[in-house]
């Protein structure tokens, strides 16, 4: 039995959430100031203790990716946040800086301190002005009271914070990507290695954290590294922002410890929608293999998902329930990664706009024989094989779900999705006679 | 957006309008410039927010906006037209002051996007990327905009219109082209224009960060959980299916 452990979520409810009054009153900036009064390379042992994993999707542990700066060398070193949260399904970053965006300038200023650096950025998804409002705020707030800018808090530290705009496009999650974009190209994943860390920004070390990861070094530096690798599982401690969206009765945020399970929080969400049951859901975001009713006991940690053949990812829980059509869900996942393919790579490019044309014919009922084996064996062609991990992205729902309902592949030769899977079933709000959906 | 564009939905070039700004405007522009350029290293990095800027004067990527945008940070213009043709936020023909998006994507299509996409596409009379003959709205399918919880999503100027209908959403679109103001779930208390939104994404603040809530109710159902104020039932953990194996054998 797991509870919820309100920590980044905690005040999101008070009537002036965002502003840095509020966060005061919460014991905000606290943390910065013990930050300050501690060696710099204490602050980054204390990351690696606490066991924090990267909140962004690949979990890769934030204090060790920390430490992989090289020594200071008199140059500028740089920390960028990254705020695009556009994997479909992710809804965590976004309300988190609309609602208490001063844990995430708190969280950047002590990782700056942590890590040497002077300018910090915080690349944010343009599709969300009012986020960029409450940033751009937040952000003004800090610099008024001292924990920004210049000598602060008398300790001698400098740090700039400049908050950035994108202009549409998921590709600048990829964090190479989002480099190029915030130096003002076209954002294409860059070759690793160099890595950030070696060769990020401007080419100098840089150290690239998801918003989540950095806004959770507050209150861990506040309450103690063994406070938060006491939460959650061996290897995927701590706490994370779980959201729960689709066919649930209340779907929303939930702030869990790593390893709570999908039945315990569709609990908490009152249940699958009244009168159906649980067919297919993401564990964390549309790029992660789609699981089923034979998962709903999986601890959602990163390994237990992991050996359950899917990944943690971005804790986006897109829950559908018996009347949705797979291939009608797995076909619109597919437009997308083929729209936001950014035509570096040939096997993402050319294999996304095959997979887009095979999934169209199957929807439509207009398949054939061999289709659902060649969309196997494009995905097998684009996996391991792409540039970056969009291309990788691109065939998780496609192989897992054909995996799970490959009948309803086979149903694509013959019969549309719409006959079978009427879509007014699925809709949240009463459909009048008249209306249906046209594919 | 008094002028008359010709066909609004046909992709006009990028290099469409060579009118120069006049004097004030471009004063305006380059003082603009200067600040955002300032906030950056190196000042290439300012080209993402000053294509916002010129869409915020002229309603669309110009011609003119490019060569402005080069001529600041010393790039040829084909290096803006790269950039500028890669995102979906620059427009690549006059905007509507609305930019009415309907996400489509796969969960709140399914919970109801799909339909609402088709209502007001066909009350509009128009398609994707496609504005009204007034001017007023631009109709486009979005992707996740990071809100799923609250599906189905409507975004205006990029403000959230939460849990919406086919019937709310024709009304918002209705209410945007009469001129009267709508309030988006979660965001400032009104919609401001396109060129106004353009602007604020260019780095320049409004003033308007401490209108709206700070959490739509999605956002805050973990808390009442956590809070007692949500009661709910526990289910049991099925019964692992190999370990029950086992004890048979
Ligand atoms: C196509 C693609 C999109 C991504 N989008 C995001 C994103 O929106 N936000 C994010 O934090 N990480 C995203 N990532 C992961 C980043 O590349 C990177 O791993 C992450 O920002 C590192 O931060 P973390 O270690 O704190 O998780 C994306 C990766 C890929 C391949
Ligand atoms: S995998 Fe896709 S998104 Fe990534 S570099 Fe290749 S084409 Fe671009
Ligand atoms: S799918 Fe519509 S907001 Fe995520």
């Amino acid at each position: 039995m797991t509870d919820l452990t309100p920590i980044l979520t905690e005040f999101w409810d008070h009537p002036n959430s965002w502003t840095l009054e509020t966060y005061e009153d919460k014991q905000g900036y606290q943390a910065l100031r013990k930050a300050l009064a501690m060696p710099a390379a204490d602050l980054v042992q204390m990351t690696k203790d606490s066991g924090l994993r990267g909140r962004g999707g690949a979990g890769f542990p934030t204090g060790m990716k920390w430490g992989f700066l090289p020594p200071p060398d008199g140059g500028p070193r740089y920390l960028v946040v990254n705020a695009d949260e556009s994997e479909p399904g992710t809804c965590k970053d976004i309300p988190l800086m609309m609602a208490a965006p001063q844990f995430l300038i708190e969280g950047v200023a002590i990782t700056s301190y942590a890590i040497g650096c002077n300018h910090a950025f915080i690349y944010l998804r343009g599709e969300v002005v009012h986020v960029y409002r409450r940033l751009l705020r937040a952000v003004e707030e800090a610099y008024a009271a001292g924990y920004l800018g210049k000598d602060i808090l008398g300790t001698g530290f400098d740090l700039d914070v400049t908050v950035h705009a994108g202009a549409g496009a998921y590709i600048c999650g990829e964090e190479t990507a989002l480099l190029d974009s915030l130096e003002g190209r076209r954002g294409q994943p860059r070759l690793k290695p160099p890595f950030p860390a070696v060769a990020g920004l401007y080419a100098r070390p840089t150290v690239v954290n998801n918003v989540e990861s950095i806004a959770s070094i507050p209150p861990i530096l506040s309450r103690g590294a063994d406070w938060f690798a006491d939460m959650g599982t061996e290897k995927s401690q701590g706490f994370g922002i779980f959201s729960l969206s689709g066919h649930v009765t209340r779907p929303g945020q939930y702030e869990a410890p790593l390893g709570i399970t999908l039945r315990e929080l569709v609990d908490m969400a009152g249940g699958i929608r009244e009168g159906h049951r649980l067919k297919f859901w993401t564990p964390g975001g549309s790029s992660t293999p789609i699981f089923t009713d034979a998962h709903w006991d999986v601890p959602l940690d990163f390994e237990s998902v992991a050996a359950a053949g899917s990944m943690l990812g971005t804790r986006a829980l897109q829950i559908f329930d018996e009347t949705v059509s797979v291939v009608r869900a797995v076909s619109r996942w597919t437009d997308f990664y083929a729209h936001e393919s950014c035509g570096k790579c040939t096997p993402c490019r050319e294999g996304t706009f095959w997979l887009k044309q095979i999934m169209t014919r199957l929807e439509h009922g207009q398949g054939t024989q061999e289709d659902i084996d060649k969309l196997v064996d494009i995905c097998d062609n684009i996996l391991g094989r792409s540039f970056c991990a969009l291309g990788d992205g691109a065939t998780s729902p496609i192989t897992s779900a054909v995996q799970y309902f490959r009948e309803e592949f086979g149903a694509g030769t013959s019969q549309p999705w719409w006959e079978l899977f009427p879509p007014e079933k699925s809709v949240l709000f009463p459909v009048r006679a008249k209306e249906t959906v046209s594919a | 957006m008094s002028e008359n564009h010709g066909p609004l939905h046909v992709q006009t070039p990028l290099r469409a309008s060579d009118e120069p700004y006049d004097p004030q405007t471009l004063a305006d522009l380059v003082r603009d410039a200067e600040l955002i350029v300032a906030r950056y290293p190196q000042k290439r990095s300012a080209l993402l927010p000053l294509l916002h800027l010129i869409q915020s004067v002229d309603g669309y990527v110009t011609g003119r906006g490019v060569t402005f945008c080069a001529e600041q940070l010393d790039l040829t213009e084909a290096e803006v037209s790269g950039v500028a043709t890669f995102y979906t936020q620059y427009k690549r023909h006059p905007n509507g002051e609305y930019t009415v998006g309907v996400c489509t994507n796969t969960l709140c299509a399914v919970m109801g996007g799909d339909l609402i996409w088709d209502t007001v596409s066909e009350h509009l009379g128009i398609g994707h990327d496609e504005t009204t003959e007034d001017g007023k709205v631009t109709l486009e399918r979005v992707e996740c905009n990071a809100a799923c919880d609250y599906a189905p999503v409507v975004m205006a100027n990029w403000e959230f219109f939460d849990n919406q209908t086919p019937e709310s959403t024709v009304r918002l679109v209705e209410d945007l082209r009469a001129g009267k103001d709508v309030t988006p779930t979660r965001g400032a208390t009104s919609v401001c224009s396109f060129k106004q939104m353009s602007r604020v994404l260019a780095g320049f603040s409004d003033g308007r960060a401490d209108e709206g809530v700070g959490a739509g109710p999605a956002s805050l159902e973990g808390l009442r959980i956590a809070s007692g104020e949500q009661t709910y039932t526990r289910t049991a953990p099925a019964p692992a299916p190999e370990a029950s194996k086992e004890q048979q054998s």
